[in-house]
């Protein structure tokens, strides 16, 4: 079975629903172990600080979007770990998800609207077109 | 914190890469704030060789790069205008004396004091201006202007999704350049604003009078750029710690900018800070350590002896809409919805800075009244003291100091009970005020013979209380 699973977390909607569909299939197997990942978009950090006023704002906003879903995670009793990257959100969970080797990678879609999407691209479909492992994803 | 090896050389390849790309997306930006501040595009140019190269050296964030900034150029306009070139360097200098000053005497911990609305207040006020200065360079100077304008912000925002190893806006002069001289469009160019003197930064004086007269015609703007200066620096060593999860040393970053800005005065730059878009570049390159920063200021100045006669048939156009998609980047656009969601006085201190700054075109005053009126805002928050009665108890909730100690001696105006108690213990005593707040109240009480059980002061307060009433409370 999957045994490293990788769930990218965003602090959306969808987000929370991969995580739902990461514990599924975590709860499959005793030695599943689902690895939440967040990222900090370089390019934001600019926002982000001017928005919080102060790094540990800042922090705490982040931990914030990833709590429900470590919530989740700990009320199913599936082991995970939290690991927050910093880069641009598409290709740095490309990067860490091959690096690590994870067996699944499982995300999100539609984290933007429909203009973002035009021009920013969807960061689901890249990754998906991108890692070496098996992806999920969710709608 | 990284020893000074690993700042210099723990990433040679990726400074040196990164390093050429912001040389290189510095030419456009340092031109264009030149323009702002109403000196020869050289004058820029110089002050960003001369401050990237200094910095490398005595900055305190590696990997941050400074040179010639809108903010600062904003800030000199009108000096420049009134007063001509020689004053802005004699400026620069003395900007320079008081950021090594305010380093010196610790101003980072000052930055703590300057709450998050007014720092997007200053940011957006910040867009505004260099969007403002770009209209006298559009407005009606006919079809061809509108239409270049276009192509260059056509060319700044899709061209970067398919090739991102030059820096799009230095494409966007190079291509539109060409295309002005080849077909002879009847465009203004940079040299039409005004003669250009090319040579080598060379150490000299500035030529002004050395008396009174002229350090009381330099220091307000001297005193505004570098609060300007350090507060953008110290945004941007915030921004670039983060991205790369290190640590900088903020005082020794003000004192670094002050010994830049000393010697870029006395080259003949124009004064400058950190730079928010350019730094963001360098990391996203792949710049670390300081020899990022170095390689950036040493390549400028080589592609300015290079390209430097060049620089006059750059079309106006064209920087006007690198300054527009400088704006745009600027601007904190989710503010629209910070106005809605943020507390009504964060929102309306954000607005009054942007609005100050606007209307007095100084980005300084903007930020000072913005400190003061959330300061003002804050104590007004903070001075709400709930009083519960609970048959002859009160409880007093939230600090008494001198901002609230008036409500507290309202309460117990008239007052039936033969003994009543006050319970503190949802309270702080702050100040002198508090204390004699407290010990009047009791006198007042004790004088129409009602008895005053005060309970509950945290030992805090209970130690304030005994210093300066000078007896302990055993009531």
């Amino acid at each position: 079975m999957y045994s490293h699973i990788l769930v990218a977390v965003d602090g959306s909607d969808n987000a929370f629903r991969a995580a739902q569909e990461a514990i599924k299939i975590a709860k499959l197997s005793q030695t599943s172990m689902v690895e939440i990942v967040y990222v900090v978009n370089v390019e934001k950090v600019k926002n982000e600080l001017l928005r919080a006023g102060s790094p540990e704002t800042m922090e705490l906003a982040r931990q914030r979007k990833i709590a429900p879903v470590e919530q989740a995670l700990t009320a199913a009793q599936v082991s995970f770990q939290t690991t927050i990257l910093k880069g641009t959100p598409g290709p740095e969970i490309v990067r860490y998800a091959n690096e690590k080797q994870v067996d699944l990678v499982v995300i999100g879609s539609r984290g933007l609207n429909r203009f973002q999407e035009m021009v920013l691209g969807s960061v689901s479909h890249k990754v998906m077109k991108r890692v070496q492992c098996p992806a999920l994803v969710v709608k | 914190m990284q020893t000074l090896k690993e700042q210099w050389f723990g990433n040679v390849r990726g400074d040196i890469l990164s390093g050429i790309v912001v040389a290189l997306a510095l030419i456009p930006e340092a031109i264009a704030f030149s323009i702002i501040a109403g000196v020869d595009p050289m004058v820029g140019l110089y002050a960003s060789f001369c401050i990237a190269t200094i910095i490398a050296f005595v900055g305190g964030r590696p990997a941050m790069i400074s040179a010639a900034t809108g903010a600062m150029a904003l800030v000199m306009t009108s000096l420049v205008k009134e007063h001509g070139l020689q004053y802005l360097l004699a400026a620069t200098i003395l900007t320079g004396l008081l950021q090594l000053l305010f380093g010196v005497l610790g101003i980072a911990k000052l930055m703590r004091f300057v709450p998050n609305a007014v720092m997007i207040g200053f940011v957006n006020a910040l867009a505004i201006l260099i969007f403002m200065a770009q209209v006298p360079h559009f407005l009606k100077e006919g079809l061809w202007t509108y239409l270049f304008i276009a192509i260059t912000l056509l060319i700044v925002y899709v061209v970067p999704r398919f090739f991102k190893a030059i820096p799009a806006p230095l494409i966007a002069i190079v291509i539109l350049t060409i295309v002005t001289f080849t077909t002879g469009i009847d465009l203004k160019t940079i040299g039409d604003l005004g003669a250009i003197e090319r040579a080598l930064p060379s150490f000299f004086l500035p030529n002004v009078p050395f008396n009174l007269e002229t350090v009381m015609i330099i220091l307000p703007y001297s005193l505004a750029l570098s609060i300007v200066g350090l507060l953008e620096s110290l945004l941007t060593a915030q921004i670039v710690d983060e991205m790369t999860s290190t640590k900088s040393d903020k005082n020794r970053e003000a004192r670094g900018q002050g010994i830049a800005n000393i010697i870029n005065g006395f080259f003949g730059g124009m004064a400058g800070c950190a730079m928010i878009g350019q730094s963001v570049i360098n990391v996203k390159s792949g710049g670390r350590g300081r020899l990022s920063t170095l390689v950036a200021g040493v390549f400028l100045m080589f592609l300015i002896i290079v390209l430097g006669d060049l620089v006059v048939d750059i079309p106006m156009p064209v920087l006007v809409g690198i300054m527009i998609m400088v704006s745009i980047g600027t601007f904190d656009w989710g503010s629209f919805r910070y106005i809605v969601t943020a507390p009504r006085a964060d929102a309306f201190v954000m607005i009054v800075t942007v609005l100050i700054v606007v209307y007095t075109d100084n980005l300084a005053i903007g930020v000072v009244i913005g400190v003061i009126l959330s300061a003002l805002f804050f104590v007004a928050t903070v001075s709400k003291v709930t009083i519960q009665q609970r048959g002859t108890t009160y409880i007093i909730e939230g600090p008494l100091f001198f901002a609230s100690t008036k409500s507290f001696m309202q309460t117990f105006e008239q007052i039936e009970a033969s003994s009543i108690t006050i319970d503190l213990s949802s309270s702080h005593l702050w100040d002198e005020s508090a204390v004699g707040a407290l010990v009047k109240v009791i006198h007042r009480l004790e004088a129409q013979h009602i008895q005053v059980n005060v309970i509950g002061l945290n030992p805090a307060s209970q130690a304030l209380y005994n210093q300066l009433s000078g007896l302990t409370i055993n009531h």
